[in-house]
């Protein structure tokens, strides 16, 4: 009884990070499907999501605002504002001068840029970590069995609901909004649809605000879930996602989601059973033998080599 | 200036603004357990809006600012004249390359020890950016990890002088095959994956590194790392003020002159020195080896390459090897000259500055590497100031780089035959 109780606390928790983890992984999928390019740079987007809107709940609680879903919904907005543009001047400044070029380049732009940012919040908020308030206490305990307890906590719910909402806002929007058409369009053959008259450049900085937006949400829910910030924070929670990414196959939004979610709980049964410390290198090692066994992931497209 | 770019402009300074207020603007600060939020400097908001007006500026006015920057006179003095021959401009590199060996030879015997000191990094570092670029600019791997094998090698030395006593020249060698090892059995499965996936599995792998020397305490000794690495010995005769080892000589009773803390500095100098031109030559050799050659073929038309018969295996694993022998050269004589390794030495971060300076040397050229390791390495050592801006500079200028100059600052050229044009 006691392990199952456990097995399934680690199942929660792992749904829970997964659950974000998928929203950071959207944003590499959609840009890898768009323009095939890996954004390096998406982790440190996350990572200033989660400033800002730790910036914002302080300021706003400052100011005297007691009303918490008001505060928290006023600083997701605040950090989706700062991550979409700081997203789409990435892509203006870094990657559009370079897109078309071999391969390799856009990659070592993306890391510089990725350099560049990490060191920017580093340089302007220090580089000790911040304290993340825990805004949302509490929780469901149910399932007692001797000494250990299972539990819910609203937090947790909170994340899978915020998730929830983010995924179907962002089905909904390609399924059937007017952009959301010509995104599939331009991942599907970007010369064509530019030759049907989608502004293509427009579409690709669509793609970059959205995964931005849906990063500042995964920065403000895991910023809470883990109680600290830093500026270091987003690379390796980048990586993570883009494992996530490959793992459900890069450029399949699904994909993202259904990986995100096998990757947290991957990494919490690692943590609950075998130890914490490793729980990087069980994620590293899966992005490893998936790319080597099955590099198009679980529900990638196979990519044909034209010559 | 047309509406259209009017909007336009008014939309890039504004998101200027909303980029820079919140994370520059505004410092979260820790007071007791509660956080603070305190404003920044005037001149930081100052500096905010200056931005964002001169984005504005360039925006609105962008195409009549680039037609004025096309028109401006070129400042390269050697823009009119004719490429340089090239049988004279391979010879003036290795001229350039013998000088700066000589003027190295000298260097230890005028300067301070700090000095020197510096310059033993500086040669880990070109050690390590020949070895990279190898990989990154001949063979056109990106190889993320890199720094993974640079560990392996400091690791090696390390451990190995701890539960054997083995000698630094012993280890030299040890070190380096082991790293080459280490390079032949992670790129073996990995480098048939194209390239920047490539990328991504080779970072994975150093942080999988990095991660296993932090938690095997019982061997590594975890964060805490390994001390009391011994320094090289010239012939059997010891640096130090005593000898630590029965059976060596110390080098300043050998020659019977004054002890001085300064010998050991030089001598670590000098040994990097002579291995980082063994390395630069051996590299030299085997880029004009056929497997040098086919690294670049394979570089710049995989299809092609394959179908003339490479082995594409074969070469990347070569390259991918070769990259990974002199970076645990590199690591030895690291973990030799600080006498105490830890992980936190081989960081990715350390993967991305050698990155950096193969770039920014221009992928390929040995010349360029060598001089852009020197700046890298120097450049944050002379203005301390400056220091703190160092990783930040090296991101934009790998951005800028990459956009404006993608080939580097001193671009490697093949000796090549053109043809003559026929009327």
């Amino acid at each position: 009884m006691q392990d199952l109780l456990y097995f399934s606390q680690q199942l929660i928790n792992g749904l829970t990070i997964g659950s974000a983890y998928a929203l950071i992984a959207i944003g590499y999928t959609m840009v890898y499907g768009i323009i095939g390019m890996i954004n390096f740079a998406h982790g440190e987007i996350y990572m200033i999501g989660a400033y800002t809107a730790l910036i914002a709940i302080t300021g706003l609680t400052a100011l005297g605002l007691a009303w918490l879903p008001l505060i928290l919904v006023v600083a997701l907005l605040c950090a989706m504002l700062v991550s979409s543009s700081m997203g789409w001047a990435v892509e203006r400044v870094a990657y559009r001068p370079v897109r078309g070029r071999h391969r390799l380049i856009p990659l070592i732009s993306a890391i510089g840029m990725s350099i560049f940012l990490q060191n920017y919040v580093h340089l302007a908020q220090g580089s000790r970590n911040v304290g993340f308030p825990a805004l949302i206490e509490g929780g469901f305990n149910f399932g007692s069995d001797g000494n250990f307890q299972m539990s819910l906590s609203y937090m947790q719910i909170t994340i899978f609901v915020t998730t929830l909402i983010c995924m179907t806002a962002l089905s909904l929007f390609i399924s059937r909004s007017r952009t959301g058409r010509a995104c599939r369009a331009v991942s599907q053959d970007l010369g064509m649809a530019s030759l049907l008259g989608i502004d293509t450049n427009r579409i690709i900085s669509a793609t970059f605000i959205i995964g931005a937006a849906l990063a500042a949400v995964a920065g403000l829910l895991l910023g809470m879930y883990y109680g600290s910030i830093d500026p270091l924070f987003g690379f390796i929670a980048g990586l993570k996602a883009f494992t996530a990414a490959v793992l459900g196959g890069i450029g399949s939004i699904p994909g993202a989601m259904l990986g995100g979610l096998i990757l947290g709980v991957a990494e919490s049964m690692t943590s609950g059973y075998l130890s914490g410390e490793y729980k990087d290198v069980v994620s590293f090692g899966l992005l490893i033998l998936i790319l080597l066994f099955k590099p198009t992931g679980l529900l990638g497209k196979p990519e044909v080599e034209k010559i | 200036m047309a509406a259209n770019n009017f909007r336009h402009a008014l939309f890039c300074a504004v998101v200027t603004l909303i980029i820079s207020i919140p994370i520059l603007g505004l410092n979260l600060e820790a007071k007791g357990i509660n956080i603070i939020l305190t404003g920044a400097k005037t001149s930081t908001y100052v500096a905010i809006v200056l931005a964002a007006v001169a984005v504005f500026v360039f925006q609105a006015y962008r195409d009549s600012i680039m037609g004025l920057l096309g028109k401006l006179p070129n400042f390269n003095p050697l823009a009119d004249k004719e490429p340089m021959e090239q049988s004279k401009r391979v010879k003036l590199e290795s001229w350039i390359l013998t000088g700066i060996v000589v003027l190295a030879l000298f260097w230890p015997f005028v300067v301070s020890r700090g000095s020197v000191d510096l310059a033993t990094l500086v040669l880990i570092y070109v050690m390590l950016a020949l070895g990279l670029n190898v990989v990154v600019g001949l063979a056109g791997l990106l190889d993320l990890g890199y720094v993974a094998f640079y560990a392996v090698g400091a690791y090696t030395f390390a451990l190995l002088s701890q539960y054997t006593g083995i000698s630094f020249w012993m280890a030299l060698p040890i070190g380096a095959l082991l790293a080459g090892l280490t390079g032949m059995i992670l790129g073996f499965p990995v480098l048939r994956l194209r390239g920047d996936y490539l990328a991504i599995v080779t970072l994975g792998f150093g942080e999988i590194i990095r991660i296993l020397l932090n938690n095997w305490t019982t061997l590594t000794g975890g964060p805490n790392g390994i001390g009391g690495i011994p320094e090289p010995t010239l012939f059997g005769m010891e640096f130090g003020r005593r000898v630590k080892e029965e059976g060596n000589t110390s080098f300043h009773e050998t020659f019977g002159i004054a002890y001085s803390g300064e010998h050991k500095v030089i001598f670590l100098y000098l040994i990097a020195l002579v291995l980082a031109v063994i390395t630069a030559l051996i590299i030299r050799r085997f880029m004009r080896m056929p497997v040098g050659r086919a690294w670049e073929a394979l570089r710049e038309d995989e299809i092609a390459a394959r179908s003339l018969g490479l082995s594409r295996t074969a070469v990347k694993l070569s390259a991918f090897t070769i990259g990974a022998f002199f970076a645990g050269f590199a690591g030895t004589v690291f973990a030799s000259k600080q006498g105490f390794i830890s992980p936190e030495s081989f960081v990715f971060l350390e993967s991305a500055i050698i990155l950096a300076i193969v770039v920014l040397g221009g992928m390929g050229s040995q010349l360029g590497v060598i001089l852009a390791a020197i700046a890298v390495t120097i450049l944050p050592e002379l203005a301390r100031e400056f220091s703190e801006y160092r990783m930040l500079i090296f991101g934009a200028a790998m951005v800028l780089m990459m956009v404006w100059r993608p080939q580097g600052l001193l671009p490697m050229r093949r000796i090549h035959i053109t043809l003559n044009k026929q009327e």
